[in-house]
């Protein structure tokens, strides 16, 4: 077998292949104990994988499935939906008998299985009045006899304004992009147009730039306020670095409603810094400066919280920079600036890009400081997704919410990717 | 044979006591912590455990959020609660969604003492077939009073008037009460202004009325901020839940003082989650919880009103403080002059896109 092998490889001609001890050709073997390297590989890996896998990417994906999966309407009208597709959506007319009497149909089921609320709120998300026009269909749809077009439309005149019934069959999809919609301030029109919505209620693209802005902002005060303290860090002897260290971390180790009420006492018009310009005589007593429960409170307080996270990546990398590397520099010619621009900087790149896109991501999905502190400029876009999760129950709105914002943080980290390179990142 | 009836014997002694100890039920009930859970534990809880032994109530403080961990829970399939403290917005919601289950108030609920049955002592407070109404609190204002001057304010038109009484003032961050203030103290006429919030015209009224001293604006997000911000006098005059004021001012003895003028009335009451392992125990508790007399002495421990009619006469005095409870009641006639009852059925409609509204205008 080696030998014909050997003769179809013209630059082996006569040449035996190389083999082990055992006779197996060093190819067969090597491919061997590198299946096995791979295997053992993938055995080591597997648990956490699978703990990853089971409790991030399962339930991260299912969420945001939730932003397009719309089952709840056909679910619970599905004969009224199946008679809908007859109906013709631009007539101006409503639906007819056929459609109504399925309604009622659907709805004598929905009332005892305590369904139709839910429908009711779902269909409520695209314009208002769903919510009480299905509570109260379900609770009086017992008793009702027909002729149901009638007796429904006794039951709330809405069942007789085309428009809801628009929405109805717009909604009876099972995949739907109005969430998607709503998070980027798009909505229909009652002909089933997409369009911008108007001013008065535009809000989260206005908070999603807002929530970058900020973002970026506290990422670039935390680099400037961050990036001395971890040069001195790394250059003190290690006594004294210790120290300065515990002092870096002590705020790690508070928790963060302290820290953020603390800031409150802090900043506040009747608040420490406030009171101590006055009492100076360096603000006058009417003109005390609002520096919390809007923007500016919200940057100081995050800044503070986050302030760790950008030290530490700094200070790891700055502190394997060897000193000969400066003094190298310095004796070629350089002067201290043009020492610190040109050699000492680019070798802090890695710190400078863990510690920034550390900060970043961990800003721009904050909320407790937002909401203590922000008032009313300083709100960020994840208040919006907790309050749909908890307040509103919109779970769809909340995750296409959520959706746009990884969509976002990936194209930002693609571009960081390209002009830093992740590669370059280090952590320690 | 002999060890045979022992062993006989000492496996049925065995039995009888693991069956003893089995019957020893935790009942998991969810309320708002501090205070509150605090006041239910000497009213309710404590009572109910003395006088059934085998019970034993384990208080849970998530009912912020409780909607969506209910939710969660029953899309998990296991539902660890038994009963869960919810305000009537929040239990209408839930009960559209059947996460909670239906109840027939008079089956369940004892008659006031005349005889007069649950449904009828309860009366309009039964918003939801989901909920057993407990108590009647209301937002309303609180002020400062060395920062009033000798005026102090007495109407919701004080808390627009800038030039009367300068500085900040707290509202909510939510359009929920404070546009039928600002319709109210633009002139609208109480019955009115629920007709008028449903159109375009009337919200943009209330907002163009808030516009006045949006300025002026520290807006809250939780209940404990408004108080917090009145005793550190940032702001001159709040709303907040008349609870959170009763402990400012009577037990913090801050200068602070009430302004009742359009409090808004709103409910928190009981529901059974849906599927829960011990529905029939609950409804034991519920039956002895929300009794004629049970809901007077919860009066004795926080300034909020009992929701039945029969137990309004039997409110007396605080618990450790020694002084009368019954004018601190947002029920109090004194005290109830000009009140609005939390619009339901309007809000449940209209909260998605007046919050959009709202936002919309606070960040502009």
């Amino acid at each position: 077998m080696t030998d014909t092998a050997s003769h179809h490889n013209p630059r082996d001609l006569g040449l035996k292949p190389l083999q082990t001890v055992d006779g197996t050709p060093l190819k067969v073997s090597l491919a061997r104990a590198k299946r096995r390297a791979r295997i053992r590989a993938v055995l080591l890996v597997m648990p956490l994988f699978l703990f990853i896998l089971v409790t991030f990417f399962i339930p991260v994906f299912s969420m945001l499935m939730r932003s397009v999966e719309n089952p709840v309407v056909v679910e619970v009208l599905p004969s009224t939906v199946e008679q809908l597709a007859n109906w013709d959506e631009t007539s101006g007319e409503i639906p007819d008998d056929d459609v109504f009497n399925a309604l009622a149909a659907d709805f004598k089921v929905a009332a005892v299985d305590k369904t139709a609320g839910k429908v009711g709120r779902r269909l409520n998300y695209e314009k208002s009045g769903f919510s009480s026009m299905f509570r109260k269909t379900a609770r009086k749809i017992k008793k009702l006899e027909p002729p149901f077009k009638e007796g429904i439309i006794d039951i709330d005149k809405k069942w007789a304004d085309v428009d809801y019934w628009r929405v109805l069959k717009r909604e009876s999809r099972e995949y739907t992009d109005s969430y998607f919609l709503t998070a980027l301030d798009f909505t229909y029109t009652d002909d089933g147009e997409r369009v911008l919505k108007g001013d008065d209620k535009r809000i989260y693209i206005d908070l999603f730039a807002r929530t970058f802005w900020m973002s970026l902002l506290i990422t670039g005060i935390c680099l400037v306020l961050a990036y001395p303290v971890a040069y001195l860090l790394s250059t003190l002897p290690v006594r004294s670095s210790n120290l300065l260290m515990i002092l870096v971390l002590l705020p790690f180790w508070t928790s963060l409603l302290v820290r953020t009420s603390a800031w409150i006492a802090l900043l506040q018009q009747e608040g420490v810094i406030n009171s101590l310009l006055v009492g100076a005589g360096v603000l006058d007593d009417a003109n005390r400066l609002a520096m919390i429960h809007n923007q500016t409170g919200t940057i100081i307080a995050m800044v503070h919280v986050l302030l760790p996270f950008m030290v530490l990546p700094l200070y790891s990398v700055m502190k394997t920079i060897h000193p000969s590397y400066m003094r190298a520099a310095r004796s070629l010619g350089a002067n201290p600036y043009t020492a610190f621009v040109r050699v000492y900087m680019p070798n802090t790149v890695p710190g400078i890009g863990a510690g920034a896109i550390l900060v970043f991501i961990i800003a721009i999905g904050y909320y407790i400081t937002p909401a203590l502190v922000g008032g009313q400029s300083g709100t960020m876009i994840s208040n919006f997704i907790a309050y749909h999760l908890e307040t509103s129950l919109n779970w769809g709105l909340a995750a296409a919410l959520g959706a746009v914002l990884l969509v976002v943080v990936l194209i930002l980290y693609f571009v960081y990717d390209r002009i830093v390179g992740v590669d370059n990142m280090k952590l320690g | 044979m002999k060890k045979l009836v022992t062993k006989t014997l000492i496996a049925t002694a065995v039995a009888t006591g693991m069956v003893g100890v089995a019957s020893a039920q935790d009942l998991v009930v969810v309320s708002w912590g501090g205070a509150y859970t605090a006041s239910q534990q000497k009213a309710y809880h404590e009572p109910y455990m003395a006088m059934n032994p085998d019970i034993k109530i384990v208080n849970d403080d998530s009912a912020g959020g409780a909607v969506a961990k209910l939710r969660a829970m029953q899309e998990a399939g296991n539902v660890t609660w038994d009963l869960v403290d919810m305000v009537a917005s929040d239990a209408i919601l839930s009960c559209d969604e059947g996460l909670i289950e239906e109840v027939n108030h008079d089956e369940l609920l004892a008659a006031a003492p005349d005889g007069t049955p649950a449904s009828v002592d309860f009366g309009d407070l039964i918003v939801s077939p989901c909920f057993i109404p407990q108590i009647v609190y209301s937002t309303t204002f609180g002020y400062r009073t060395d920062k009033v001057g000798d005026t102090p304010p007495t109407s919701i038109n004080d808390v627009f008037d800038l030039e009367k009484y300068p500085g900040k003032r707290s509202l909510e961050k939510k359009p929920i009460n404070n546009l039928e203030w600002a319709l109210l103290a633009d002139g609208v006429a109480a019955d009115e202004v629920y007709d008028m919030l449903g159109t375009d015209e009337g919200v943009d009224r209330a907002l163009a009325k808030l516009d006045t001293i949006k300025d002026s604006v520290i807006w809250w997000e939780k209940g404990a901020q408004t108080p917090q911000l009145l005793a550190d006098g940032e702001v001159v005059m709040g709303s907040t839940y008349n609870g959170r004021l009763f402990s400012v001012i009577e037990e913090e003895k801050q200068p602070v003082a009430m302004m009742w003028d359009w409090q808004v009335f709103d409910l928190d009451g009981w529901v059974i989650p849906a599927n829960g392992k011990n529905t029939e125990e609950v409804k034991k508790y519920l039956t002895f919880a929300t009794d004629t007399q049970r809901l007077a002495d919860q009066a004795k421990y926080i300034s909020y009103g009992p929701a039945r009619a029969s137990s309004a006469p039997m409110v007396g005095k605080h618990a450790t403080l020694g002084i009368d409870m019954a004018p601190h009641m947002p029920t109090a006639p004194d005290n109830a002059t000009n009140t609005l009852l939390y619009n339901y059925e309007f809000w449940a409609d209209n909260v998605d896109d007046l919050t959009e509204k709202f936002q919309a205008w606070l960040n502009n």
